[in-house]
């Protein structure tokens, strides 16, 4: 990367496409990648990468994650941005790499150096690329879950709600305790599934007192494990992506919503 | 205190059916933690203060011999007698030897972490002495012979009708009439014990919340002022307090101070501060005739050298477990050991070993609140996260999770390798999901779907559509 590339006017930006939009929700990947491109963004999808490795990480086996860690900093080694549409993810490439790799000085600076280029989506969006105007439109009233990582690691708390409030028709609604975990956790929610049900039992119910008939966040994970108890609840409230909602995307069904076809 | 940490799990899942402590949790959101929200509002230089908090109690672990070594001395100089504890069973024996050299009957004793630590009722008990707890809600848990569910309010997860029955059913001469639906009604009831005992007490045991280098003084903090009465009522006065208690200077301790009431109850300062520099000088009104001070390490040394030492920062507020989703859903209890919440999954390893606690620090989704609300910085899911490599390295962990990571590390770190498997297992859901958008259950996949539905995939992976259509473009 030299600092033409950086100051062109198109910047080069990888997706880290995350391994749960890769493989359960593709269409969250194509509304970032449509975002992007009105943000005046060049985007390009590494094959190099998989998985963050926080699964690895965050159940103690460092060695699996820093195989994961230098691959992934290896794939988009010729990216001016690396973005990812997860705060979860983008903590764990921007805030956890460089510790992860911390032993070795090398590998360090890398990590160091990557992780400056690393965002997520949506505050990235808004601080690096200035994004006023999004391509969504949405009519109608919608509720914002802040996931931890994205909140806690990231700082990122008004920038989703300044892009939502830029779509025309779009009134978001705060939920009651929005800042509190849902129970996803990763290997949490399947390590622990009955204080996991607590806690989405809580959000679950938090989220139909807003009175929204949409629910947002960032984060598919916690929205797989949102929707997945509203599913089983029955509950009429649907759950998206924000970025499908900032990019107009919206003919997939919401998350765990039976099939149109 | 026995753990019973193993069974983390059951223990867990007793809780959340238990309807009582989740009408007594239900209070704690607008509770101490709104409580903790306004006083930090209250107070502009709060996140400066935090980081002065923490620079105090790094410098003094830095330096921690020295400053035991001068409080000691000064202590002394003020007259306290100074017993140095490796375990808890050297601090019990020390403690009961002071008693019985006073020729002790009755023991009072203010609210002590520590002495639940260590065991110290029941080892006072077997001995043939009557100890008396003083605090309330210590009080409240000798009657129900019940641990502490939690640091600062011992019966957080009890209801006041809990209460109210445990008085009735234990203080005979309690008139029918006489209301006991207030906390401030509960406490009078309290009193009319527990005065008696502070009178006859022989022996008062009290804990610490910090020692003080420079004076030599040891500093309690209460709301109900039974401290004050256990420490100057009683001829002789005992603290017992682990290593990690000192701090340098008086000053250094304001920080601390108004830095623990805010972050614990939300109070500016609690009700009473209390400053003990050795026992009653000639010409002082009150005071105890002898000073004991016993200093416990029990694992706080091997804490120090290892990569756990912030842990030794804490100051016992008890806000990251008030603000834990976790221990929101299953109180203190379920921890099966002395410190629960996100401070217990650190420290409880550290202290009887990870091989007997290693569920509680995996107990956690690392929503970081515990540590944005930590008055001292603790990076408490970073240590969390240390513990769980520990258990991984020692293969603690069990042999399924060990092999399902081992697979699917062997796929995630072969990109072409893992598309391929993906896009195969997107297709394969989508076929087995039908019209339908979530699986209701799905083998494997039980600890998910027992309580709620698992979206089913679009049916292509990203990286399949994305690829195709690049190709189809050039």
């Amino acid at each position: 990367m030299s600092e033409n590339t950086q100051q062109s006017a198109r910047p080069r930006v990888g997706l880290f496409v995350t391994c749960l939009v890769d493989l359960f929700r593709p269409s969250v990947g194509f509304a970032a990648v449509r975002l992007l491109e009105a943000a005046g963004c060049d985007v390009v999808v590494p094959r190099g990468q998989t998985c963050c490795g926080q699964p690895a990480y965050n159940s103690g086996d460092r060695e699996t994650a820093r195989a994961l860690a230098l691959q992934t900093i290896a794939a988009f080694e010729d990216c001016d941005y690396v973005v990812a549409p997860s705060g979860s993810c983008a903590g764990m490439l921007k805030t956890h790499y460089p510790e992860l790799l911390a032993d070795d000085a090398a590998a360090a600076e890398r990590a160091r150096e990557f992780a400056a280029r690393v965002h997520e989506l949506v505050s990235f969006l808004v601080r690096v690329r200035g994004l006023e105007q999004v391509p969504g439109a949405y009519e109608g009233a919608v509720t914002y879950h802040d996931s931890c990582s994205g909140l806690r690691e990231l700082g990122i708390k008004d920038e989703p709600r300044r892009l939502l409030s830029s779509v025309a028709g779009l009134e978001v609604v705060e939920m009651a305790e929005c800042e509190t975990c849902c129970g996803f956790g990763g290997t949490f929610s399947v390590k622990f599934p009955d204080i996991s049900n607590a806690m989405v039992e809580r959000k679950a119910g938090n989220i139909e007192a807003a009175g929204a008939p949409l629910m947002l966040a960032g984060d598919l994970g916690c929205l797989m494990n949102i929707a997945g108890k509203l599913s089983r609840q029955g509950s009429p409230v649907q759950c998206r992506h924000i970025a499908e909602v900032l990019a107009g995307e919206l003919t997939d069904p919401p998350i765990a919503a039976p099939s149109r076809r | 205190m026995q753990p019973s940490t193993r069974t983390f799990t059951a223990n867990a899942r007793q809780a959340l059916g238990d309807r009582n402590l989740q009408a007594a949790l239900a209070g704690l959101p607008t509770g101490l933690v709104a409580q903790r929200a306004a006083a930090r509002a209250r107070l502009p230089e709060f996140e400066q203060l935090r980081d002065i908090g923490r620079d105090i109690r790094n410098h003094t672990l830095e330096h921690l011999d020295q400053y035991l070594e001068i409080y000691e001395r000064n202590a002394i100089a003020a007259g306290a007698k100074v017993h140095w504890a490796k375990g808890s069973a050297d601090a019990r024996d020390v403690i009961l030897r002071i008693c019985r050299d006073a020729n002790a009957r009755v023991v009072t004793k203010g609210k002590s972490m520590v002495s639940e630590e260590i065991g110290l009722n029941k080892h006072l008990e077997a001995a043939g002495l009557e100890v008396v707890e003083t605090d309330l809600g210590e009080y409240i848990l000798q009657i129900r012979d019940e641990a502490p569910s939690h640091i600062v309010a011992p019966v957080i997860h009890l209801t006041q009708a809990q209460v109210e029955e445990d008085f009735r059913r234990q203080h005979k001469d309690l008139a029918p009439e006489r209301r006991l639906e207030e906390p401030a009604e509960l406490v009078d009831e309290a009193r009319q014990i527990l005065r008696r005992k502070f009178l006859t007490a022989d022996v008062g045991i009290t804990g610490a919340n910090f020692l003080i280098s420079e004076t030599g003084s040891s500093i309690i903090v209460t709301n109900e002022g039974n401290g004050d009465l256990t420490q100057s009522l009683a001829r002789v006065h005992i603290v017992i307090a682990t290593i990690d208690k000192v701090v340098p200077t008086l000053e250094d301790v304001s920080v601390l101070l108004r830095l623990l009431a805010r972050s614990a109850t939300g109070q500016d300062l609690t009700a009473y501060t209390t400053f003990s520099t050795g026992p009653r000088r000639p010409g002082d009104p009150d005071g105890p005739e002898a000073y004991h001070v016993v200093l416990l390490d029990n694992g706080r040394s091997e804490l120090l050298a290892s990569e756990f030492r912030e842990v030794l920062r804490c100051i016992r507020c008890a806000a990251c477990m008030n603000h834990c989703p976790v221990y929101g859903a299953v109180g203190g209890h379920a921890y099966g050991w002395v410190y629960p919440g996100p401070i217990g999954a650190v420290l409880t390893p550290g202290l009887i070993g990870i091989g007997h606690a290693a569920s509680l620090p995996n107990a956690s989704t690392f929503c970081g609140k515990c540590q944005a609300v930590c008055p001292m910085h603790i990076p408490l899911p970073g240590l969390m996260r240390k513990w769980r490599e520990a258990e991984f390295d020692q293969k603690l962990t069990s042999w399924q999770a060990r092999a399902a990571l081992k697979v699917w590390g062997i796929f995630a770190s072969r990109p072409r390798l893992y598309h391929f498997a993906t896009g195969l297992a997107a297709k394969a859901l989508r076929v087995f999901a039908g019209k339908r958008g979530a699986f209701r259950s799905l083998p494997a996949a039980g600890g998910w779907t027992q309580y709620r539905d698992l979206p089913a995939p679009q049916g292509r992976t990203f990286q399949e559509v994305w690829n195709e259509r690049k190709e189809g473009a050039s």
